[in-house]
């Protein structure tokens, strides 16, 4: 049997003062696709900050396997090594810093990570280069500092650019169509969809079901309250839309 | 990747890689200064008279100055009866004649530094005048120059062969009663740098002079005078290291600087100077008066400064603008860490009309480093539309450092604008946090992040200062981080 990506059991965490998940299940195998939605306050980006290991949280419960390894021992930089990857919901600016460079940076760490020889600046703009027509993205924001004076969506492009580059086994998407016109949802779906594989998986965390029409889900889930409180397939988050979570987060009330 | 895996390597080793002290005959002038010093050194340097009473004057008028106090920073006082103010390797005969007379040794110790002092490293393209604690022993490609009727020589060397230019020149932008450093290099300066570019002669190389000093207990006192004739242009750069010494050593040098009209000067320094060691013992204190004259018309001086050394740094480098459409400009990064202080800026003052200024300065503080940005932007009553624009950055790593930035504005011409921004910034969470989650470890961040911080400054710098500048500031900022 295949081995999963991830697999959490019984995961709580929160912060100083504040239980956030209440006991998550979760299991990912490769080649699937997930969809996490819910409420806003219901956990989601707050369970994307625990996986990726984001300080401030403390994991008070629970186990987070990941590829095998026991993922809360990981330091954040070898989670990423390790082929996790976070499309950030909100990608921070780095003034100054080239994007290519940043990009070649990370890119680099990777392969020595893996013990594979370094690219040098010219192969490595050749790699980027074929990705970013891969993702029918502007060359332009290889030239300009990582984020700085991106548009919300330029810098939502940039998350999933990111991502085609460092081909992650496990991608995190946590509400990357937020803020984005439909133009630039289709191009952002559309890239993802062209870097699904049979070795990799997605955790895709939306609010709305619009994103599912174009990178289309396996399973989706509901979290409330810091729980799965429904899961199913894409014909849930159908459903989601037309009758939104009130009677999902009642029925978990009264269960 | 290369280049920041370097990085890496060197920011775990990290230490002061200039420290060594270099095993040499040195012909040194007991401690203490009086007259008979002066006169000693003047003695020394077969001097004419009219430049050894120039030294005296300035002596007697320092005599009844004052340190300046103003500063943001803190020292025990200096005995300045106990600093060696000569201090010269021991010649064999009458002094070099050429670069292949130098003691080895020497040699040897500008190659540890990677200056390229021979000429078969010609290839590398950077005329060299290398001053070596009080004395300048070799310049590179003098001959090469004087083709072109550019003059670039040791301070001692201009004075015996081109003195009507020293004369004219010498003191006329940093007079020796400017401030109290300043006379005291007047009274007492041993050596230094001389260029002259003549008119319409644009320099086709970096002119360089790179600083050391090797013997304890000495103080160095250079000066420099680089003049560019009218539609000359030079870039100049300068760089500065000093051995690892538990007590502080003191550099006051003068750098004067004049452009004629339509001439341009640009003027790079990467200072390294030791900083002391992480408890804040030793290292160079650095009280340096440098200014630029842009006497002519159409006149540009521009300065470049990285400061990553000395325990202390107190230098405003500052532009004259005198000729009409002058133009100054002030880029600088300064790196705090340890226990280093830095109080460091600029003074644009705008004479002529249609004069502008730039004011670009970077302030790092890491450890318990203070730094202080104090700059001065003056536009005198005649100088009618004058513009300065003034951008101030101050990055924090850690909470034990401080950043200060002293702004001073008088205008007294309505006509003028000034601009002035300023920002402070710590080294976010989640700026760290998005690295550490692209697999980049925390101290490669940081040292990324410093850079994209500084670029303005860096993209200023010739293009092998800025590499070298780049590798300083890390190294400068070892272990400021987690």
């Amino acid at each position: 049997m295949t081995e999963p990506i991830l697999k959490i059991r019984g995961l709580k965490a929160g912060v100083v003062d504040r239980s956030i998940l209440n006991g998550i299940d979760l299991t990912i195998f490769p080649g699937e696709t997930h969809a996490l939605m819910g409420p806003n306050g219901s956990g989601k980006s707050t369970l994307a900050a625990v996986l990726a290991g984001r300080e401030g949280y403390e994991v008070t419960d629970g186990e987070v396997w990941y590829a095998g390894k026991n993922l809360l021992e990981l330091d954040p930089e070898d989670r990423a090594k390790e082929g996790l990857f976070l499309a950030f919901q909100y990608p921070v600016e780095i003034p100054g810093v080239n994007s290519t460079y940043f990009l070649k940076a990370a890119y680099n760490e990777l392969r020595k990570y893996r013990g594979e020889p370094e690219l040098d600046a010219a192969d490595f703009l050749n790699f980027v280069k074929a990705r970013v027509k891969l993702l029918e993205l502007d060359e332009s924001l290889l030239r300009r500092p990582v984020n700085e004076g991106f548009s919300g969506g330029e810098k939502k492009r940039n998350e999933i650019f990111q991502m085609a580059v460092l081909e992650p086994k496990l991608a995190i998407l946590d509400e990357t169509d937020s803020g984005l016109d439909i133009d630039a949802l289709k191009i952002v779906a559309n890239g993802v969809c062209k870097l699904r594989n049979a070795h990799n998986a997605q955790l895709v965390i939306t609010h709305y079901q619009r994103l599912l029409n174009y990178i289309v889900p396996d399973r989706v889930h509901v979290l409330s309250e810091g729980r799965i409180v429904q899961s199913g397939d894409k014909e849930l988050a159908m459903e989601l839309e037309e009758r939104g979570y009130d009677w999902l987060t009642k029925e978990a009330a009264t269960a | 990747m290369s280049t920041s895996t370097d990085n890496i390597a060197r920011l775990v080793q990290g230490e002061y890689k200039y420290g060594f002290v270099t095993d040499i005959e040195m012909d040194s002038a007991p401690p203490g200064l009086n007259e008979s010093t002066i006169r000693l050194i003047s003695a020394k340097k077969k001097e004419p008279e009219w430049l050894l009473n120039w030294r005296l004057d300035a002596y007697r008028h320092w005599l009844n100055m004052c340190l300046p106090q103003w500063a943001k920073v803190h020292y025990p006082p200096i005995s300045f009866q106990e600093i060696i103010y000569y201090s010269a390797p021991q010649k064999r005969n009458d002094g070099p004649k050429s670069l292949t007379e130098i003691d080895p040794k020497l040699l040897e110790t500008y190659e540890k530094l990677g200056i390229p002092l021979r000429e078969r490293e010609r290839l590398a393209g950077v005329a060299v005048d290398a001053v070596f604690d009080s004395v300048s022993v070799g310049t590179t490609f003098r001959e090469e120059l004087a083709k072109k009727g550019i003059l670039f020589c040791s301070f001692s060397d201009a004075v015996r062969d081109y003195p009507d230019l020293v004369r004219r020149y010498l003191g006329t932008v940093v007079p020796p009663s400017d401030n109290f450093y300043a006379a005291l290099n007047a009274a007492v300066f041993s050596d230094g740098s001389f260029c002259y570019i003549p008119k319409g002669v644009r320099c086709p190389m970096e002119l360089s002079t790179y600083f050391r000093i090797n013997t304890g207990k000495s103080g160095q006192f250079e000066r420099t005078l680089l003049i560019a004739d009218d539609g000359a242009s030079v870039s100049y750069l300068e760089g500065c290291t000093a051995p690892m010494r538990d007590e502080n050593q003191l550099h006051a040098a003068v750098v004067e600087l004049i452009a004629l009209n339509d001439a341009q000067i640009k003027y790079s320094t990467v200072q390294n100077w030791y900083p002391g060691d992480e408890e804040g013992k030793g290292g160079i204190y650095n009280f340096v008066t440098k200014r630029g004259h842009c006497r002519g018309r159409n006149s540009k001086i521009s300065w470049t400064q990285v400061e990553t050394g000395s325990a202390i740094t107190w230098k405003y480098p500052g532009c004259v603008l005198q000729g009409d459409n002058s133009v100054g400009e002030f880029y600088s990064v300064a790196v705090t860490n340890h226990f280093q202080q830095a109080d460091t800026g600029t003074k644009m003052i705008h004479l002529g009309k249609n004069t502008h200024s730039t004011i670009v300065s970077k302030g790092i503080a890491a450890g318990h480093g203070q730094n202080t940005y104090r700059g001065l932007v003056k536009v005198m009553p005649g100088a009618s539309h004058a513009r300065n624009f003034s951008q101030c950055d101050s990055l924090l790593i850690g909470d034990q450092c401080g950043a200060h930035t002293f702004p001073y504005i008088e205008v007294k011409n309505t006509t003028a604008q000034v601009e002035h921004e300023a920002s402070t910034s710590k080294i976010g969470e989640d700026q760290i946090f998005y690295c550490n989650q692209r697999g980049i470890s925390t101290q490669d961040a940081v040292s990324m992040i410093v850079n994209g911080f500084c670029k303005e400054v860096f993209r200023e710098l010739p293009m092998e200062f800025a590499v070298e500048a780049q590798k300083l500031l890390g190294i400068s900022l070892e272990g400021s981080v987690g």
